[in-house]
Parts: structure tokens; C-alpha cells; sequence
């Protein structure tokens, strides 16, 4: 009899749970699109791929995307040359000042070829859809509004709490106090 | 690329140098490397016999900026000086210029200026970073960060020969001068902290032809170890230990690059010099002793076969290296006189280590360190080395990765006995990530935070005392001292500072006598040479750079506590400078 009852509730608890959808593989013919950015002839700047758009720019604003971004950034050593977004050997992200363009297809194509002032080419370490997810990562390293779905960068090597892990303050009201 | 080329310029100050003519070669850096062998030896001192300029009259010395190279960037060489030429390396990528001295205004003779490889520019990181030309004959060579070196004809600039020898495909870069032994110019490599794998080579001086290059991990025939090589640690007689000291293949990508400078003893035909810190920094990865990264290495110049090897720390877990600047020095030890080399270590430990046999006299600490030498001194072996766990940031410990000393040399008076070391005081907090080895990225595998220590100040020059094996007097320095100490005979120890002052304190008792503001900072080592007319001329390079200016050059965002591995919110401090152009400074008596 309960089972009757709670049962219904479950399965409306379930159905909440469907946050935002994502495929675990990219459908093959979705990987080859993603790779077909159209840059400018100075290798800055260009237009996205159709599917990118198509799929509603899912690697700007999608957690889980975002969040795989952020664990490449620190697996395939991008800290060793950026930190986490002030810079080392390479450009910091956290400046705004972006040497080879600040747009996705900019990032990308940075990330798959690799830039003349010693960035290498990752796209032989890296599948389409892992630069993509890092470039939706380094977009938010620099981002000064918040994004709805980020994983920021991490402000582990402070003795205080990050910002990000901060008690919610009421914005514009309250000043942060740290 | 945000790169200032502007053409060299020529400052106005310079009417004041009439009738100047260089005669005798005579500089403090050992980057100038002379025909007399036993000169050379004395180079490695940083020490100049010449006395005009004195503790009694350094308060009237006159001068300022009188050539600006149009460079922006590091300038970690010294000028050297020959007949009437006065020459200048700049930083990558690496101009050479020749200046005449000997008109109203000094004017370039002629000058250099290589086709670079501008990949290097991302591949130079995290510490010493040196350029200088090296003179020998009638032949100039140098360095490129992108992995050439070159030999010029001195007179005319015109090029001899040029070898490629590090591959920047595999984040390999030359970051020092190179050293003439023999007939052969040897050369190190860089990138540790690209997984790259240390190597030492050497070249034919006439032909540029490669002769032999040794490894600093892997299997003995690639290191150069055969029936001669009698290393000080006991344990380290078997075979293979660059192999069995490694994860199965991590010593493929090991580290122990030769990034420091090379020294020749020409008396005793041995060349000597530093392996760099094991990759990567994170030792969780790399269980074992790590051989033969962060020690010395004594070779025989003519074939590289290793001679003796010290280390200096065992598996490193805080990534010192072990290439900091050696002093070579016969004196009297405990009685008996011994051909010496002192080793200041990145880990706060003064080494002084018999040159002829490799053994391990002595090591104390002339800074606050929390390392333990290893070994633990004479006779001793060293117990396992515990290093930090993954994914854990260990707090405060000192000194911090980038070394109580090392990005500058080293100085030593004969006539006050003391050796002038420039210190760096900043900890740090140190959390090891796993890293992945892929060629030619990063491999580093550490979150770094560096900080002053809690008791004051980030620098220090401090005298040390060989003979009685403690410090004699300590300063206290704002910034750390990241530019080499020039001692003279008029009893003047010299040395320019991140913030760009120039100074100069009395030898015997630290006091300042005289500092000069200029208008960027200094990582290079001050020079001194005479000019025709007799007189001592003091020379000083700015130009802020190096592992401790990285956040000036790149732009560096100090909220990211792990910027520039850590050192720019460190040093975030430092005043920011007008002047964006490597120039050389000169100085006399009026």
C-alpha cells in the first residue's frame, strides 16, 4: 500500500532530475563538425562550426563540459605555463588581454595548432571535444561575471577560502568582507 | 607579440667618456673567457684586482646610462670588455652587440642579431637564465635561448659557424653562456621543467662540429660513467644507477639539465658543473634516488667521461636543481692545502667539496633552511627523503623552489677571505599535482605559493666566512638578490638589485658606501675593466627579467597566487619602471 503512495513521488523525483542533457560520446559525424572552425587568415578570429552553433554552444555554459575543462587544464599541465589563470611562462588569462583572441574559435585553435610564441599544439594530445571543453574552461578563468554553470579556477594555494567556496553574501547589498 | 624593437640608441650622457680606449682585459664575470688559462680560473672567483675604485673614494663615482640596447626583456649577462670593444648579449632573442668606447659617444661597432625560433620565448622558465658572449682568440662565442651557438669573428661580427644543439620540439633551451676548454666549447642545456633531458656537449671551437654530449640520467655509457668515475656517495659505485634510481623509463625525461654555468680548471683538466632538478617537481612520481639530477659533476673536457659526482639533494622534492654557481679556490683546509670548490646551493647549504677527488668537506647552512645536505656531511649516508604527499599543500618551507641562492654568482675576495653570496629569502607552500609527461609542454606537476619568511625581508648578501665556516656579516635586502656579486680589490663588493639600485658595500664590514637609482632592474653581474688612460670603469646591464622578474616581462596576474610558479604575487611588490630597454650603465671617478 505505502508503495502506492511513495511511488509516484519517486518517479517525479526522478524526472526532476534530468538537469541538463549530455551524451557520454559525441556521435561521430558531431566530432568531425566540431572540428571544422573557420579562422581568419591570421589564424585569430573566425567563425564557429555549424554543429557548434547548432547545438546551442553547448561548451560555454554546460557544467559538465565545464567542469572536464577544468580537470584537462590541470591533467595535460596547462597550469605549468598559465597557473591558474595568472601566467608563468605563457599569458595570463586573468588580465583580459588576450594576444590571440579572446572568442572560442580563437581559444580553440590556439589549444588544437598550437601559437608561435611557444604554446604547443595540443591537437595530437587531445580529442575535438576535450578542446572544446577547454576552451569553455579558459573562457570562465577570465570572465569577470559569473557564469550560471562554473567550476572557477581554483584558489587552493590561499590560506583563506576561495571566493568561491565564500558563505553567499547578498551581492551589491553587502561588500564582501575577505 | 607586444615585442618593443626599437634600434639601439645611443644616451647623451656619454661626452663624459671621451678618449676612451679599452686596453688589458680585465672583468669580473667568468662569461669572459681569456687565452691565459690561469686568469680564467681566477674568473670563476667573480673577483677584480683592479683597486682604483675604492671604499675611500666609491662616493664620487659619476656616470649613468649610456647605451640602450631597444631590447625589452631579461639582460642576465654581464658586459665584457677586450681591446676597445665592449660586448653585450641581450635576452632572447639574443642580440649581440659590440660597442666602441673610444669616441665621444659610444657607438656600435658592429652587432648581431640571429633569426629566432620564437617558440623559445614559451619554453624559457623558472630560473637561471644567463647570456654573455665568451672570448677566446679571435672568436666570440654565444649562446641562443633557441638553441644555437654561435661563433663571431671579434672584430667584424661576422659568423663563423653556427650549430643547433637543443630541440625546442622537446622544450630544450640553452640558458647559459657557453665555456672554451681546450680547443672545445662546451655547452648545457635547459628545460627541467619540460621533462627534458639533461646534456652537457661539447664542440669542435674551429669547425663547430659536435664531439661528444653526456647525459645526466640513463644508462652509464650515455653519462660518460666508465672505469675512471669515482662518485662520493658509496652507494653510487654500481651500474646503471641513472636507470635503476627511476621509475621503469621515467629517466627518459628525467631532467638534470646543465643550466647553470660550466667552469674549465685548466690545471687540473677537468670541467665542472651542476645537474638541474629532477622532473617533475611532483616526487611522488619518480620514487628513488633520481640520479644524477641536483649534484655536480666533475668531467674530463676532452672525451666528457665523468670523473666524480656529489648530489646535493637526493630526489629533490622541492626542486632546487643543484646548478647555483661554484667558486673555485685553493686554500689552506684544516691544515693542509687543498684545491677547493665551493658549491652555494639552492637548499641553503655552502658545500665545500675537494675539486680533485670529489670528496665532501663540509656543509653548513648560511641561510635559514629547513633541507637537511645530503649527505648529511663526511662519511655520512643519507636516510630516505621524505617527500610531500599528492594533493597536499605543505605550508612554509624555506627556502623556496626557486633557492636560497643560485639565479646570481657568487663573488670571493682573496683579501678578506669572504665569499659574497646573494640570498633570496622567500618560502613557499608547495602542493604536488600529478603531472604527465607529453613532449615539449610542461612538466611540473606542483602548485606553488611563494611568500616572504615571516621574520622580515626577502633578500640578503651574505658574507660567508670559508676558512671559519660561518657567516661574517649578513645585509638584509627589500627583494631578493637575483644578479651576481662583483668583490674588487679596492675592497668594494658591487651587485644590482630587482628594484634597480646599484650598489656597493665596504668588503670588510658590509657598510654602504655608495648606490645609484637606475631606472630598470638588475639581474646581470656588474663589470669592472680599465680603460687606455688608466682609469677603472664600473659597467652595469638593467634590465628586469629572469625567473624573478617573469611577472614584469609576461604580464603576470598577481591574484593568482600561483603565477610565475608563485613568484609573482611574491614579488608583486616590486616598483613597476619606466624604462623598458636593456642599458648598459658605465661609471668612473670624475
Amino acid at each position: 500500500m505505502r508503495l502506492v503512495v511513495v511511488m509516484p513521488f519517486a518517479m517525479l523525483a526522478l524526472a526532476g532530475c534530468q538537469r541538463e542533457e549530455r551524451s557520454l560520446r559525441l556521435d561521430p559525424p558531431v566530432e568531425a563538425g566540431l572540428d571544422e572552425v573557420r579562422v581568419m587568415s591570421n589564424g585569430i578570429g573566425g567563425a564557429p562550426p555549424k554543429v557548434y552553433v547548432a547545438l546551442g554552444r553547448p561548451y560555454e555554459n554546460n557544467a559538465f563540459d565545464l567542469d572536464q575543462g577544468k580537470r584537462l587544464y590541470d591533467w595535460f599541465g596547462c597550469t605549468g605555463c598559465h597557473a591558474h589563470g595568472g601566467g608563468n611562462t605563457g599569458p595570463a588569462f586573468l588580465d583580459g588581454w588576450w594576444q590571440y583572441g579572446a572568442d572560442p574559435v580563437s581559444i580553440f585553435v590556439s589549444i588544437r595548432d598550437g601559437r608561435t610564441a611557444g604554446m604547443p599544439a595540443f591537437g595530437r594530445y587531445l580529442t575535438t571535444e576535450q578542446i572544446w571543453q577547454l576552451t569553455g574552461y579558459v573562457q570562465t578563468i577570465g570572465a569577470y561575471s559569473a557564469k550560471t554553470a562554473a567550476p572557477s579556477r581554483n584558489d587552493e594555494m590561499q590560506s583563506r577560502p576561495s571566493e568561491n567556496r565564500a558563505p553567499a553574501t547578498l551581492g551589491a547589498l553587502q561588500p564582501p568582507s575577505r | 607579440m607586444g615585442e618593443l624593437h626599437r634600434h639601439p640608441q645611443v644616451i647623451r650622457f656619454a661626452a663624459k667618456l671621451r678618449g676612451l680606449t679599452l686596453v688589458g682585459v680585465l672583468a669580473a664575470s667568468s662569461a669572459l673567457a681569456q687565452s691565459d688559462p690561469g686568469a680564467q680560473l681566477s674568473a670563476s672567483t667573480s673577483f677584480s684586482a683592479l683597486d682604483e675604485i675604492g671604499a675611500g673614494n666609491v662616493q664620487r663615482l659619476t656616470g649613468g646610462p649610456v647605451f640602450a640596447t631597444g631590447r625589452f626583456g631579461g639582460q642576465a649577462g654581464a658586459p665584457s670588455a677586450a681591446g676597445d670593444l665592449v660586448y653585450i648579449e641581450t635576452g632572447f632573442p639574443n642580440a649581440i652587440f659590440a660597442l666602441e668606447l673610444a669616441q665621444a659617444s659610444p657607438s656600435v661597432a658592429w652587432s648581431y642579431a640571429p633569426e629566432p625560433d620564437g617558440r623559445a620565448r614559451g619554453l624559457s622558465c623558472c630560473g637561471r637564465t644567463e647570456f654573455g658572449p665568451v672570448l677566446s682568440g679571435a672568436k666570440l662565442y654565444a649562446n641562443t635561448l633557441d638553441g644555437r651557438t654561435v661563433a663571431l669573428d671579434r672584430r667584424s661580427g661576422n659568423k663563423f659557424w653556427e650549430t643547433k644543439l637543443a630541440d625546442l620540439s622537446n622544450g630544450e633551451t640553452l640558458a647559459s653562456p657557453p665555456v672554451v676548454a681546450d680547443g672545445k666549447v662546451l655547452v648545457g642545456n635547459a628545460g627541467d621543467e619540460f621533462g627534458a633531458r639533461g646534456w652537457i656537449a661539447a664542440l669542435d671551437a674551429e669547425s663547430g662540429r659536435i664531439l661528444w654530449r653526456q647525459f645526466s640520467t640513463g644508462p652509464d655509457a650515455e653519462i660518460g660513467i666508465g672505469p675512471s668515475f669515482s662518485p662520493f656517495d658509496p652507494r653510487d659505485r654500481g651500474t646503471d644507477r641513472g636507470v635503476a634510481t627511476w621509475p621503469p623509463s621515467a629517466w627518459q625525461h628525467g631532467g638534470g639539465s646543465v643550466s647553470g654555468r660550466i667552469i674549465y680548471d685548466p690545471e687540473l683538466r677537468l670541467v665542472f658543473h651542476g645537474t638541474g632538478r629532477a622532473a617533475p617537481w611532483d616526487a611522488q612520481e619518480r620514487p628513488g634516488a633520481n640520479r644524477w639530477t641536483s649534484g655536480l659533476f666533475a668531467r674530463d673536457p676532452e672525451t666528457g667521461q665523468a670523473r666524480w659526482f656529489v648530489a646535493f639533494g637526493a630526489r629533490d622534492p622541492y626542486a632546487r636543481g643543484g646548478v647555483a654557481q661554484d667558486v673555485l679556490l685553493d686554500a689552506p683546509w684544516k691544515g693542509s692545502a687543498r684545491k677547493l670548490l665551493l658549491h652555494p646551493d639552492g637548499n641553503g647549504f655552502l658545500y665545500v667539496v675537494d675539486r680533485v677527488s670529489g670528496e665532501m668537506l663540509a656543509a653548513d647552512p648560511f641561510t635559514h633552511t629547513d633541507a637537511s645536505p645530503e649527505p648529511a656531511g663526511p662519511g655520512a649516508v643519507a636516510g630516505p627523503v621524505p617527500s610531500p604527499d599528492e594533493n597536499v599543500v605543505v605550508r612554509d618551507i624555506c627556502p623556496a623552489w626557486s633557492g636560497a641562492t643560485g639565479a646570481g654568482s657568487p663573488a670571493f675576495s682573496p683579501r678578506t677571505g669572504l665569499l659574497y653570496l646573494p640570498v633570496s629569502r622567500l618560502c613557499m607552500d608547495f602542493e604536488p599535482r600529478h603531472a604527465s609527461y607529453l613532449a615539449g609542454t610542461p612538466f611540473i606537476g606542483a602548485n606553488i605559493k611563494v611568500k616572504p619568511p615571516k621574520d622580515g625581508t626577502s633578500g640578503a648578501l651574505v658574507a660567508w666566512d670559508v676558512q671559519a665556516r660561518k657567516a661574517a656579516w649578513s645585509m638584509n635586502e627589500p627583494f631578493p638578490l637575483a644578479g651576481g656579486v662583483l668583490a674588487t680589490a679596492g675592497d668594494l663588493v658591487l651587485y644590482g638589485t630587482l628594484d634597480g639600485m646599484i650598489k656597493a658595500r665596504d668588503a670588510r664590514d658590509g657598510k654602504l658606501l655608495w648606490s645609484f637609482a637606475a631606472t630598470d632592474g638588475i639581474i646581470a653581474q656588474p663589470a669592472t675593466f680599465n680603460s687606455s688612460n688608466g682609469h677603472q670603469y664600473l659597467a652595469v646591464m638593467t634590465g628586469l627579467g629572469g625567473g624573478f622578474g617573469i611577472a614584469e616581462r609576461n604580464m603576470l596576474d598577481p591574484l593568482d597566487q600561483s603565477a610565475g610558479l608563485g613568484l609573482a604575487a611574491a614579488l608583486s611588490r616590486l616598483p613597476t619602471l619606466r624604462e623598458r630597454s636593456a642599458t648598459l650603465y658605465l661609471f668612473r671617478l670624475p
